[in-house]
């Protein structure tokens, strides 16, 4: 294969309006007539409506209409979302919209709206929930039962009674499995360790919010809004409209962060798209820094026990697990992922996984960048250092001894992965970052300073297959790639289309990407999440490139004579091999292509594609010379990538301050598609993990259930001056041999990494006690150096 | 009335450009006004619709209330329109006065110290987050302290000064401010009158709706720093979750004037501890004639801290406190 554009640097086609200011996210867009929105949000963490009086807004002058829940065609019911909700579940829940000429209008009519609400019971902290008497999130229940179906989970009080305060209550779990037999793995161990941890719930604070625009023109629904997948967001759009997907054009260029809570757009995008078709007139709702807090998703937290053996030679031969999950009001799925990802890191002999997953009435829950697998990471990692203490193993050796192969296995099922170039990825780590040399500096005391070395592993899911791509070459013979998936900021619309150059023997300035907007004919796409893009859409493009380089020799032979085996395709010309002149280049092709039809131009296609890609492919008929592809390659087990970071911290121990000196990653992600952005994505959630062990909070007050983080300044992700200047990077850079390109995704794996790095030093510096939570401020850290009350219960949450 | 946030309401507003014209405006709006400098504390109530001023008279255009310049007495004066920034960055600031310099140099971030004043720093509103809320707590005229319960989150809030409300001092200058023994020239439609820092602040026993003593219509002009601290040993330390952006945990301020390896005068101040900057008196008197060292520092720490009180989330303040007075004797340069 050509290696002229893969893991080389280039700046992708949407950089220098980024840069310059240029680029249009969905609140810059204006259409004629446009009015704007404001939301009603619940003051209660749960409560019923009784009574709306909306007279005195409506009588005033600029007012349009309002919008309550019953008017949307997706309604809130049970544990399914609506935008809008006459039963709110969690303070900030939306109620009602009203319209106006102007935001100033509109807040102040929201304003003189009276609801009279009816309190219901409310619950912040799944234990509570699981007490015999304890509050439920919803009046039907507290656990999902299936189906949408609620169901009611509480533990007898000897389960508490038993646990006492230091340890987490287990009683009945509804999600359990064993791989082995974890009693037999403990008889087996040499050292056995165990610890109660808590990992925090938090909120996403993407720096864009996710504003939203919507109008109508002739009965099609025109929606700007911010996303991380484009084509896979029509279809959800459509339902929340109540109309079909070819109803629906959705426009969504950039997107000013996602990390998993704008997967297929969001629930909210209802409000403008219906209340613009109820009053006849483009409707913009900007959400503001309070709202997103509201509703723009949280990762799930997990109150949590875990308990490890291994033998003498470091080996895990058991790992019991227990997690309980604070789902918010409709649900999450980290709880799944968590004790799968465990085995991804450890492989043990033996292990038990249960796990119980608790509605609360606190913001919903998404995916958010390695959601299950960043928190189970970050909690388990502590104990792998613990344990080696007292082992007296290597830190990164017993790493390097549980870590998979490729002969390693995933999850209940042990199915096998694609490639597993994890000791490498450690091995390329110890280096990078000196580990031999820096662990000599663990413990090490400069005035009130302490140095501690920690580092932490950290797998995730990084890939999918069966899509397709869609590939065009025009008259003025340039290559376009058409990109169904979205711009989070990733890169990913230019990486993924890359093989379809490199398939070509096509410079990089000749190929053109077409994305962010539904109306420009965008294949079937994997949702932009999960990873999943990089490994997915480099096949499918893959794919479609090979389809193209098929038809243009078909076509070459064709019009010019000859089989199409004799023709070669390089620098934007198919030619007959050993004779450059004798063939044409891509505009002429294009030309013939078009005049030919058939399949040369988008009039037949195979038959396997999906019907997104159909319907595209039929819309850019006889365009140029079409070539629509799906991806048909092999996949071989599941597509995992590792991360490995290590960090270098100084602990205050008069302050309980901490700071990062140094910081070091590495992964196995296969090929390497764009080093550049590569170390950017990966330094990236690597800091994004470190925020969230470290500082970044999610604060809520018991007594009222309401959160006081809603800022960025009270929630206080991490900044620039919290992480050391240089992080390194590094890639193994060993192709994974199931996908063609060899490259698998890297989003999700570096934020466990960063955070379990991050607590395994901080644990280091305090001689290897772990506090065995997060976020673990200064404050929490002091208070156990000076021998101080613990500022929080063991088991709290939202601290 | 349903709740809105993040908006800000319609209001007048007038711009002067004279101290004169600015006190007038002020005087003439009493408590339905609102006095604008940088705006980093102003908008936040703004947008929130808690604060609703039906006046702002944005101080931006008053040319006379920026600049730093020589004191009369030696010091140097500084508008209180003069920006963080320009604190930070002054060469006679950093010279003579470095504890300031230092202070205003870890106010949040660039971006907001460009645009935030030194007056602003010093007169901002509390952050306590109930009260922010908008919830009706006694500062807020209500007759409750939603932050002090056996259930509030408090871990932000005070351990000593406390008075019916919990909530501290953000400020980072104000703490220097105290400890370089500034004097604070207030304007108002009546002349001007001189507060020094350490009684400009006021506790909730004195008033619980205010944290000066500046009321409707007194505006702070001017900031003097006087010449017997130029010079002295001093140390500032910010304690804080992250190091952009954020308040300060607990915040230490010192100026020390050490003779002969034996500590001739000193002014302590913490801050974030209580609702107004905490000048140590029992500490400064008695490390008096001591060496500047470890053991002096750990004794002024243990002097401190005596008399706490922590609510259910803070009691680390009292080791984070004693440790910051014990550094700001024994790390003073």
């Amino acid at each position: 294969m050509a290696e002229n554009v893969i893991g080389t640097d280039i700046s992708p086609p949407d950089l220098r309006a980024k840069i310059t200011g240029r680029a249009r996210y969905a609140e810059d867009f204006r259409a004629e007539g446009m009015v704007f929105a404001k939301l009603l949000l619940s003051p209660m963490p749960h409560a019923r409506v009784r009574s709306v009086d909306t007279s005195a807004a409506e009588a005033m002058e600029g007012v349009l209409g309002i919008l309550r829940a019953d008017e949307l065609p997706v309604q809130s019911e049970g544990l399914r979302e609506g935008a809008l909700t006459d039963e709110p579940k969690y303070e900030g829940e939306p109620v009602l919209a009203v319209a106006a000429v102007d935001e100033t209008t509109a807040a102040a009519a929201v304003e003189a709206i009276r609801v009279d609400f009816e309190q219901l019971p409310f619950v912040l902290d799944p234990l509570e929930s699981l007490r015999e008497g304890g509050p439920d999130a919803h009046v039907g229940g507290n656990i999902s039962a299936g189906r949408g179906e609620f169901g009611s989970l509480k533990w007898p009080a000897s389960v508490f009674e038993e646990a006492g305060a230091e340890k987490l209550p287990m009683g009945e779990a509804p999600a359990e499995w064993t791989i082995g037999d974890i009693e037999a793995g403990f008889d087996e161990a040499d050292v056995v360790v165990e610890e109660t941890i808590v990992h925090q719930s938090v909120t996403h604070h993407p720096m864009e919010p996710r504003s939203c625009m919507a109008y109508w023109q002739n009965g099609k629904l025109f929606l700007h809004g911010s996303t991380q997948s484009t084509e896979r967001t029509r279809g959800g759009v459509a339902r929340m409209a109540g109309v079909e997907p070819d109803d629906v054009v959705f426009i969504g260029e950039y997107c000013g962060g996602g990390f998993g809570s704008k997967i297929s757009g969001s629930p909210i995008m209802a409000v403008p798209a219906v209340l613009s078709r109820k009053i006849g007139r483009p409707v913009m709702l900007r959400i503001t820094r309070y709202e997103e807090n509201y509703i723009g998703r949280a990762r799930a937290g997990f109150q949590g026990w875990a308990k490890m053996g291994f033998r003498a030679d470091g080996r895990m031969t058991a790992l019991d697990l227990y997690l309980v999950q604070d789902s918010g009001p409709f649900g999450a799925s980290d709880l799944f992922t968590a004790g799968t990802v465990a085995t991804a890191s450890y492989q043990p002999e033996n292990m038990r996984f249960r796990g119980v997953a608790i509605l609360t009435n606190t913001p919903p829950r998404s995916a958010q960048r390695a959601p299950g697998g960043a928190q189970i990471v970050a909690m388990l990692e502590p104990l792998v250092d613990k344990a080696a203490r007292e082992l007296d193993v290597d830190r990164l050796e017993i790493r390097k001894i549980n870590a998979p192969g490729h002969d390693g296995w995933l999850g209940p099922q042990q199915g096998p992965f694609t490639s597993a170039y994890v000791r490498e990825a450690l091995d390329l780590g110890g280096e990078l970052f000196n580990w031999e040399e820096k662990k000599q500096l663990s413990g090490q005391r400069n005035g009130t300073k302490v140095t501690g070395v920690g580092m932490g592993l950290s797998p995730f899911t990084a890939g999918s297959a069966g899509r397709d791509g869609l590939l065009v070459i025009r008259p003025d013979g340039k290559l376009y790639v058409h990109q169904g998936i979205g711009n989070l900021g990733t890169h990913s619309i230019a990486d993924t289309a890359r093989p379809a150059a490199d398939v070509l023997d096509l410079s990089w300035d000749q190929v053109v990407i077409v994305w962010g907007d539904t109306s420009k004919h965008l294949p079937f796409s994997t949702v932009q999440a999960g990873s999943q893009t990089t490994h997915a859409h480099t096949r499918a493009n893959h794919a479609a490139g090979t389809a193209m380089l098929g038809l243009l020799q078909e076509l070459a032979a064709r019009e010019l004579g000859g089989s199409p085996t004799d023709y070669r395709v390089a620098d934007g010309r198919v030619f007959r091999a050993g004779n450059r002149a004798a063939g044409m280049n891509f505009a002429e092709a294009a030309r013939r292509a078009i005049a030919a039809g058939g399949k040369f131009s988008g009039g037949v296609v195979p038959e396997d594609l999906n019907d997104a890609t159909k319907a595209a492919v039929a819309g850019l008929a006889g365009e140029g010379l079409i070539a629509a592809a799906r991806d048909n390659y092999s996949r071989g087990g599941s597509v995992y990538t590792w991360v490995a970071t290590f960090a270098q911290i100084e602990l205050d121990v008069e302050t309980g301050e901490v700071e990062i000196i140094d910081l070091a990653s590495t992964t196995d992600c296969g090929t390497v598609m764009h080093p550049r952005s590569l170390a950017a994505q990966t330094n990236g959630g690597v800091f994004q993990g470190i925020g969230m062990a470290k500082g970044q909070r999610w604060v809520f007050d018991p007594k009222w259930g309401i959160p006081f983080t809603k800022r960025f300044y009270t929630a206080r992700p991490p900044g620039i001056l919290d992480v050391p200047l240089s992080p390194r990077f590094a890639a193994v850079d060993e192709p994974d041999p199931h996908t063609p390109v060899g490259a698998k995704g890297i989003g999700e794996p570096p934020v466990g990494a960063g955070e379990a790095a991050y607590v395994c030093a901080v644990a280091d510096a305090m001689g290897g006690l772990c506090l065995c939570r997060t976020p673990l401020t200064a404050d929490m850290i002091l208070a156990e150096l000076e021998g101080r009350p613990r500022p929080y219960g063991l088991l709290e949450t939202h601290v | 009335m349903a709740v809105m946030r993040d908006m800000i309401p319609p209001f007048e507003l007038y711009q002067p450009t004279e101290v004169d014209d600015a006190v007038r405006l002020m005087r003439q709006h009493g408590d339905k006004g609102w006095v604008l400098a940088g705006g980093l504390d102003t908008f936040d109530w703004f947008k929130d619709r808690i604060k609703r001023p039906e006046a702002v008279i944005d101080l931006v255009g008053v040319e006379e209330l920026r600049g730093i310049s020589d004191g009369a007495d030696g010091g140097l004066d500084i508008g209180a329109m003069t920006s963080l920034t320009d604190v930070a960055e002054n060469a006679d600031v950093m010279n003579r006065y470095p504890l300031l310099a230092e202070a205003a140099g870890l106010v949040a971030t660039p971006q907001i110290r460009n645009q935030g004043t030194l007056g602003g720093n010093i007169v901002q509103d509390t952050r306590c987050w109930y009260y922010r809320s908008g919830w009706p707590c006694y500062r807020a005229g209500g007759n409750v302290c939603y932050a002090a319960t056996s259930q509030s989150m408090n871990r932000e809030h005070c351990i000593m000064g406390a008075s019916r409300c919990v909530a501290v001092s953000p400020s980072d200058t104000a703490p220097a401010l105290v400890a370089l023994d500034a004097e604070m020239v207030v304007a108002s439609t009546s002349g001007e009158r001189t507060w020094a820092a350490a009684d400009f602040f006021i506790g909730p026993d004195i008033d619980i709706e205010r944290m000066t003593v500046l009321k409707p219509g007194d505006l702070l002009a001017r900031i003097v720093l006087p010449a017997p601290w130029e010079g002295a040993r001093w140390y500032f330390e910010k304690i804080r979750d992250r190091k952009a952006w954020d308040f300060s945990l607990v915040s230490v301020a010192s100026s020390l004037r050490v003779e002969a390896g034996m500590i001739q005068d000193a002014r302590i101040v913490v801050n974030s501890v209580a609702p107004y900057p905490v000048r140590l008196r029992a500490v400064e008197s008695a490390i008096r004639g001591r060496a500047p060292s470890e053991e002096t520092g750990q004794m002024a720490g243990e002097i401190a801290v005596e008399g706490a009180r922590t609510l259910r989330h803070n009691d680390y303040k009292v080791a984070l406190m004693r440790n910051l007075v014990k550094r700001s004797i024994r790390d003073a340069a």
